[in-house]
């Protein structure tokens, strides 16, 4: 009768029990590895090259009519930049403030907010979507980034465009800064807004300048901006990786 | 090993022991592939609820617009009072301290969050790690279906073992399944061999809510709204979609814990072995 304690049945029970538990524990050990979040990270270009395919004809986003607005369009992130220099523009009402345009540009700019409402100007509403999972709609006002970008001529080897602000997000957080290339740069929807629900584009919401860019999330969509700089690699700006969020692990595309 | 008698020897009335080869080995790889799938998409997805709790109709929806549904903390006694965790859905208001809302981390800590620890990857709070989770599982989540509806089209397990027959819809039969099922009168002998007819509405109705889960959940993304704006026409705007995704895998939720219920009822290894190795035992028609 002992014998039968092991039979050939329950030893196949009992390996592939232990069998099944192995790989799950192995499984375990794996995707708690530093290096499986690397892994992981590899969704983001299958992600980025399936949406670069379904938007090669440029599509809009969807523009919304006013009666579709939010009634209160939230704030988030920095809503009273700190430090002096963002104090002292919002003193003289931003008269002092300017863009800088330069990176790889054969004609680097300065300009101030008049000459850029003496730009094309571009209205839409539109929806913004934050990371975390809500969404507002507003109307916004501002230069199509392109034509900027066009009077500012692009160096051949020009990829991105780094947007540099005025805010830090947290103390000794560093500034904040995002990025985008030039397949969403050169897109009519993405502009540098300066107006927000037929208004001047409140504190809160990013004075004087933010940049609004549709088909991604509402982080890319930098505010209190200071500089536009055209680069080839995002590489060597802050921690390498395009972004104040993506250095702090968020993607670099955030279409989804 | 082989000489020594099998465990069903010892039975007093050895029934021949009758096997069938259930489960092609496409159904199980895309079975367990799909569990691991949608067991992770589930938590990490929790964590990118506790980035903002609240559930929203319609195309836009913030904290000053009107939640459908709230996981949310409260101190109901007064500034002192303890801290109490709740989930509001409509108009009713549940205390859920301890689950949703308030629960305690793995210190023991009390913690203002709306998915305790254990449900979530990671178990911190951790939205941008959480997001890695999603989409890269979410990514396995679609070509494994698109595998499994693939191969059940062409090698016929969706026409001859899951689309229900005829006889099978009408309310008499459906019915005497309902009954059986209620009195835990589970099929044997030949009819254990196929899906009954609530097997098979149930693994078609998890099947179009595991589908409704990838569109609605696509339908948040502002790159596929310019692509495919239909999407938004379809679900009724963002939050809408986003609200259905919630409800799509609650109710997968709820299908995952009535099907392991009915594993455990069914014989669970037998059933767990059939979907590892194909290999399924007839239960055997009662004598009385």
């Amino acid at each position: 009768m002992t014998r039968k304690l092991l039979t050939r049945r329950s030893f196949l029970h009992v390996g592939t029990t232990a069998a099944i538990a192995g790989v799950g524990y192995a499984g375990y050990r794996a995707m708690s590895a530093p290096g499986f979040l690397g892994v992981l990270e590899s969704a983001e270009y299958a992600t980025l090259n399936a949406q670069r395919a379904l938007l090669s004809g440029q599509p809009l986003a969807r523009e919304f009519s006013p009666s579709d607005m939010s009634p209160v369009f939230k704030a988030n992130g920095t809503t009273m930049p700190g430090g002096v220099v963002y104090q002292e523009f919002l003193a003289n009402n931003f008269s002092s403030w300017r863009l800088r345009v330069d990176g790889l540009v054969a004609n680097p700019m300065s300009l101030s907010m008049a000459e850029l409402k003496r730009a094309p100007q571009r209205t839409q509403i539109t929806r913004h979507d934050c990371v975390e999972g809500w969404s507002a709609i507003g109307k916004w006002t501002g230069v199509p980034l392109g034509h900027i970008l066009e009077q500012a001529q692009l160096a051949p080897n020009a990829r991105y465009v780094v947007f540099h602000c005025l805010d830090d997000v947290y103390e000794d957080s560093g500034r904040y800064y995002e990025s985008v290339d030039l397949f969403d740069a050169f897109h009519p929807q993405t502009i540098l807004a300066h107006s927000m629900n037929d208004q001047a584009l409140p504190v809160a919401h990013g004075a004087p300048l933010r940049l609004r860019v549709e088909r991604q999330l509402g982080y890319k969509h930098a505010k209190y901006l200071t500089r536009i700089e055209v680069v080839d690699s995002y590489k060597n700006v802050a921690q390498g990786n395009g972004g104040f969020w993506e250095d702090r692990g968020y993607e670099w595309y955030a279409g989804i | 090993m082989t000489e020594i008698a099998t465990p069903d020897n010892d039975v007093a009335a050895p029934a021949p022991r009758e096997i069938v080869y259930r489960h092609r080995v496409v159904t199980r790889v895309t079975h367990w592939v799909n569990a691991l799938c949608f067991t992770l998409l589930l938590m990490s997805g929790l964590q990118i609820l506790n980035a903002h709790p609240a559930l929203y109709w319609g195309q836009f929806g913030a904290d000053n617009d009107t939640a459908f549904i709230e996981f949310f903390a409260a101190r109901p006694d007064g500034r002192d009072g303890e801290l109490k965790g709740f989930t509001r859905v409509g108009p009713v208001t549940f205390e859920t301290t301890g689950l949703f809302g308030v629960s305690n981390d793995s210190d023991g800590d009390v913690r203002v969050i709306a998915m305790p620890g254990w449900a979530t990857i990671p178990t911190n709070r951790d939205l941008a790690t959480g997001r890695r989770w999603h989409f890269f599982f979410a990514w396995l989540f679609v070509i494994n279906g698109a595998v499994a509806v693939g191969a059940s089209v062409l090698n016929g397990h969706l026409r001859r073992d899951l689309l229900p027959e005829k006889r099978e819809l009408r309310p008499r039969h459906i019915l005497g399944d309902i009954w059986n099922h209620a009195r835990l009168r589970l099929p044997k002998g030949d009819e254990a061999k196929r899906y009954n007819v609530l097997q098979k509405v149930s693994y078609l109705g998890v099947g179009l809510l595991l589908l409704m889960m990838i569109m609605t959940g696509l339908t948040m993304s502002p790159g596929i709204n310019a692509s495919a704006p239909w999407m938004l026409d379809l679900f009724g705007g963002r939050q809408s979609a986003r609200t259905i995704h919630f409800l799509a895998a609650s109710a997968t939720v709820a299908f995952v814990v009535v099907h392991l219920a009915m594993v455990l009822l069914a014989g669970p290894i037998n059933e767990i072995r059939s979907m590892i190795t194909g290999r399924f035992v007839v239960p055997p028609e009662n004598k009385s």
